[in-house]
């Protein structure tokens, strides 16, 4: 069986205490980072071959290096807590169970970047992950794990934790920096980067919480171990959030090598009633959608990419054969003009209209050149806005028609607009 | 409860917005901890509070206007004494979300978005919750409510007074 590192303490009923994480090595790591050169942690961490793991999947070490060397300004650190990507609830399990990691990763990469302030922003809905981390983060406090010179280091981090109001463009980490700034979370124009000019105008990194819990593994057992659990450009093994049709649903712990078929069948026991697949989403509602006869690729960010869609967030959303596609298409339609912020007039505009079009096609209203409506809409506005999140749109836009396309026609013909 | 169109903040209150304030490089940062503080003390932020809340971070009332409506939990309405927010996004929706919301609707007596007659409880349906390994699920004001049924749902309004 592969090895767990996010999970290794699950089975645990206090795996939440200091207590319990300081019994399985728990802040041995951060003690270690005290004693290296800042580079020499984020050789490690690009050693290890970490990628972002909170959708974008860009290399944590790289990241990391972007942050001026001699600038003097104060350099933060936020955790993107704001879990959101529909069919993702990792981070869930990460701040409830095994939180610690978390703040342990936190203050080796704050040594990293030398940073001395840290926000944790978590979506307002998340209450119980909420008091879980900050009941931890309070336990770090009083063992001096936080705070001024800590554990005689000389080095001082505190941690903030920022509780959101609901709204999914505020997981985008410039609209994240925004709503941390008190704004509504409105995404800023890149370059300048986060890194040069972030959060209250100053350099910041923003992290995912799984990213960051990844860590202290790799501090404590080397880059070069990470990076050989995983696939030749991606390390280590990630938390799968598996949810729809299988058997069991639930959070996997795999190294990203494996396939979707491996994960499907045998992760979560196949499909249930007998029933046969019929699609999957593979990262996240904002991945391109696979056909039942394309789940034999690797799980890790190239494979994916390769096949056409993405890592993304790793949730992975199951449909059998009684799903049918243009509903499930209208459902995530619905959610992206709900969630649009309104900024740029492409986004604004198409994934409203594309709702609409996809809404009257499941009511039996669909007129024939609605099909090629949504792709010449999808297509026109990808890349042309600030964020990533109308890219994330599109995914789904396109390929939902592009592969089941008979189906959406036979429902337009069965319609009174035919 | 304090009336939300005369909002003003108790010394401790006050005492609080001054701590968080501290937290930020910016006092401003605070802004949303703030707002929460201020629903939390008057059931929803009415023009009034935002007002108010403006006056406390030195910001026009139109930057918290625009906050306070960029975001879905904040309510510029009376809410009910309960909320009932149920996942209508994709995962949900494969496991059944729609039989729930209907459920919900016919129980209630009211249409999403609304609040019963009593004032006991607002029914609202929200994106992802990210629980959706235990589809379909709801929030029910602070906690998650997972693997509905019908019979569930039933146990679970009785439970809200």
């Amino acid at each position: 069986m592969a090895e767990k590192i996010f999970t290794r303490n699950f089975h645990r009923a206090d795996s939440h205490t200091l207590a319990a994480y300081r019994e399985t090595g728990g802040y041995t790591a951060v003690g270690k980072a005290f004693g290296m050169e800042r580079t020499a942690i984020v050789e490690e961490v690009k050693k290890a071959n970490l990628r972002g793991l909170g959708g974008a999947g860009f290399p944590t070490g790289m990241k990391w290096s972007f942050i001026p060397k001699d600038s003097t300004a104060p350099k933060y650190l936020v955790v993107n807590a704001d879990e959101g990507e529909p069919g993702t609830f990792k981070d869930r399990y990460l701040l409830e169970r095994e939180p610690h990691a978390l703040i342990e990763g936190m203050l080796i990469a704050a040594r990293a970047i030398d940073s001395h302030l840290g926000f944790v922003y978590i979506r307002g809905e998340y209450v119980q992950p909420w008091r879980v981390f900050s009941a931890a983060v309070q336990e770090a406090y009083a063992a001096g794990l936080l705070g001024k010179n800590i554990q005689g280091s000389g080095f001082d981090f505190d941690i903030v934790i920022h509780r959101g109001a609901g709204a999914y463009i505020c997981g985008e980490e410039t609209g994240l920096l925004s709503s941390l700034e008190g704004k509504k979370g409105w995404p800023k124009i890149k370059p300048p980067f986060p890194a040069i000019k972030g959060a209250f105008g100053h350099p910041t990194i923003v992290n995912n919480v799984e990213t960051l819990s990844a860590v202290p593994h790799i501090i404590n057992r080397g880059g070069a171990w990470f990076a050989g659990l995983g696939s030749k450009s991606q390390g280590g093994t990630r938390l799968y959030s598996v949810s729809g049709h299988v058997v069991r649903p639930g959070l996997v712990e795999a190294p990203v090598s494996i396939t979707l078929r491996q994960l499907i069948y045998d992760e979560c026991g196949g499909i249930p009633g007998g029933r046969r697949l019929k699609a999957v989403v593979p990262g996240g509602s904002s991945a391109a959608i696979l056909t039942a006869d394309e789940i034999d690729v690797s799980m890790d960010v190239d494979g994916l990419k390769n096949a056409g869609t993405m890592a993304g967030s790793a949730g992975v959303i199951v449909m059998d054969e009684t799903v049918s596609i243009p509903e499930a298409l209208m459902v995530v339609a619905r959610f992206y003009a709900h969630e649009s912020c309104g900024q740029c007039t492409p986004c604004r505009e198409s994934t409203g209209w594309i709702y609409k079009i996809t809404h009257r096609i499941v009511d039996g209203h669909g007129r024939k050149e609605d099909l090629d409506t949504i792709l010449d809409v999808a297509k026109r506005g990808a890349g042309t806005t600030i964020c990533a999140f109308y890219d994330g749109a599109v995914g789904p836009y396109i390929s939902y028609v592009e592969k089941f396309r008979e189906e959406f026609e036979a429902l337009i013909r069965s319609g009174d607009h035919a | 409860m304090a009336d939300p169109r005369r909002p003003e903040f108790t010394a401790e209150q006050l005492a609080e917005v001054r701590r968080l304030q501290s937290l930020y490089p910016e006092a401003r940062g605070a802004l949303l901890p703030v707002l929460h503080l201020a629903q939390d003390a008057w059931g929803y932020i009415s023009l009034e509070a935002e007002a108010y809340v403006a006056g406390l971070f030195d910001l026009s009332p139109a930057h918290v206007h625009e906050v306070v409506t960029f975001y879905t939990m904040f309510f510029q309405r009376p809410k009910g004494r309960h909320v009932v927010a149920v996942c209508h996004n994709l995962s949900c929706h494969l496991m059944g979300a729609k039989t729930i919301v209907d459920h919900l609707r016919q129980r209630l007596g009211v249409d999403v978005g609304e609040t019963t007659a009593d004032g006991r409880v607002t029914l609202l349906t929200v994106e992802c919750l990210c629980a959706c390994e235990a589809a379909p699920m709801m929030q029910v004001d602070d906690r998650y409510e997972v693997l509905l049924t019908a019979e569930k749902c039933d146990r679970i309004l009785e439970g809200l007074r």
